[in-house]
């Protein structure tokens, strides 16, 4: 019997991750929906939380971390608060997030993967954020250089917009801490950790 | 009874967009006899953006914060919803001994995960008996909304009722103004998407905004820089979008209470926000 296109790689590896990483089991989904009910954000979703779930269950590496479902995912936590099955599904879709950025594989939502590392950038150099910095650099590298410009004025006329980077004394110290992740991230003998 | 020192954490956004729920929680606070100690030399919790990215960057951020608070042996209060939750979440997950050990080692400090961590709500409201009431908001209806962050999930936050929380309502109700019931009070507004999918924001927000104004509300009331800057920031731009008036001012609920204990809407920095209050706070008598 074939499964159609369905061609598993190794059937728990991804489910092995999942369960790892977010401490849920993903095979107590019994598929009733309620999570794809409730999210706000289903609606603009290529699969829904529903589908994911069934995705990780049935091993569908490629269609998990393809979709735009995991990068649409606010984290607002409707579905783990609703699940029948008691399944944190929020942070199953975090730690399919992590996987897509480990694995650097092709986001469907690329502007806003590119959001979220512009934003740690900024961390790592700053040590806090300032907004005017992080629109300014996420325009520039998201390559649509004039994107929210009509706020700007009124947000700069309301003083809400400092202008200078803000100044944390010890960022030293927030920069060894990003380096120190990155070391542990990159080490396969204690990725286990984790 | 709290104590009445906190370590404070106002998060990146109350110095910046947010600024008007800094200076109006400092303000109410000081009144109430809550000394707040600003963590020294903080930094940012990380956001949906650390959370989005790496696991053990969304726990090593909030844990350096948590740290410095368990230092001061205070309580830590936090106002913003969006760094509530990523200490929350981090301090929910540091209570496995493995992990707790690697972040130690990150943080190359010693850290026992035993600070108690409390929304700024959460503080105003036990205090609120002894509320010096100035000026009652009298006949103003607010539509309490309390986002995501701060009720969800309940394990992590501990905060109220997932569904129907009640906390905002009854600090509005001592203030002397309403709370009205509604369903959208613990719906999403849209998060971190504003600069991303905008399209979404808009929608989300504009449901939301929608039925508070059908049921009649003057205002909405948030606890999170991150609803407000989604309801009020784009508020236009809804109304562009969906052809219709919302004109619904959107307050922290400290510029709430801090109206109630007499402050000027200037002192609460209620000329900041794009959606302007005051013409309905003048029709109340209020300002």
């Amino acid at each position: 019997m074939t499964l159609g296109s369905i061609t598993p790689s190794p059937l728990s590896e991804l489910r092995t991750f999942v369960e790892n990483q977010s401490g849920q089991k993903v095979l107590q989904c019994y598929q009733c929906g309620k999570c794809s009910a409730g999210c706000p954000a289903a609606y603009v979703m290529d699969l829904g939380p529903r589908q994911i779930m069934r995705a990780i269950q049935l091993g569908l590496k490629k269609e998990a971390l393809g979709s735009s479902t995991i990068w649409l995912c606010v984290f607002c936590q409707t579905c783990s608060a609703r699940c029948p099955a008691e399944i944190d599904i929020a942070r199953v879709m975090e730690s399919l997030r992590w996987l897509a950025a480990a694995e650097k594989s092709q986001p469907a939502e690329k502007d806003i993967q590119l959001f979220h590392r512009t934003f740690l950038n900024l961390i790592q150099r700053f040590g806090r954020i300032q907004e005017l910095g992080l629109g300014v650099l996420y325009n520039l590298l998201g390559r649509h250089p004039f994107a929210n410009m009509a706020l700007l004025p009124g947000m700069l006329t309301r003083g809400k917009l400092p202008v200078l980077p803000p100044r944390v004394k010890r960022v030293s110290e927030v920069r060894k801490l990003f380096a120190k992740v990155k070391g542990i991230e990159k080490s396969p003998s204690r990725r286990e950790e984790r | 009874m709290r104590p009445h020192t906190y370590a404070y954490y106002p998060g990146c956004t109350l110095h910046s967009t947010a600024k008007e729920y800094d200076v109006s929680t400092r303000l109410v606070c000081g009144k109430l006899g809550i000394k707040l100690q600003e963590l020294e030399d903080w930094t940012c919790c990380g956001a949906s953006s650390a959370h989005s990215t790496s696991h053990l960057l969304s726990i090593a951020l909030p844990a350096r914060e948590l740290q410095a608070a368990e230092e001061m042996g205070s309580p830590l209060a936090v106002a913003c919803a969006m760094c509530f939750s990523r200490l929350k979440h981090t301090a929910y997950e540091l209570t496995d001994k493995a992990k707790l050990g690697l972040v130690n080692e990150l943080l190359g400090k010693e850290f026992h995960n035993a600070t108690e961590v409390v929304h700024l709500l959460k503080v105003l409201y036990e205090a609120s008996d002894a509320m010096p009431l100035r000026r009652p908001l009298k006949e103003l209806k607010v539509a309490c909304y309390y986002g995501c962050l701060l009720v969800r999930p309940q394990e992590v936050v501990d905060f109220d009722d997932v569904e129907n929380p009640q906390i905002m309502d009854r600090l509005i109700e001592k203030s002397g103004a309403e709370g009205i019931e509604w369903d959208f009070k613990t719906a999403c507004c849209g998060a971190s998407l504003p600069l991303t999918r905008r399209d979404v924001v808009l929608k989300l927000s504009h449901r939301i905004l929608s039925q508070a104004k059908q049921l009649g509300a003057d205002c909405v009331a948030v606890a999170c820089p991150m609803c407000q800057s989604n309801l009020d920031t784009y508020q236009k731009e809804m109304e562009a979008t969906y052809k219709d008036k919302l004109e619904l001012p959107v307050l922290y609920f400290t510029q709430l209470v801090g109206l109630a204990l007499d402050f000027s809407p200037k002192q609460l920095l209620l000329d900041k926000h794009f959606t302007d209050p005051m013409p309905m706070l003048k029709d109340k008598g209020l300002a």
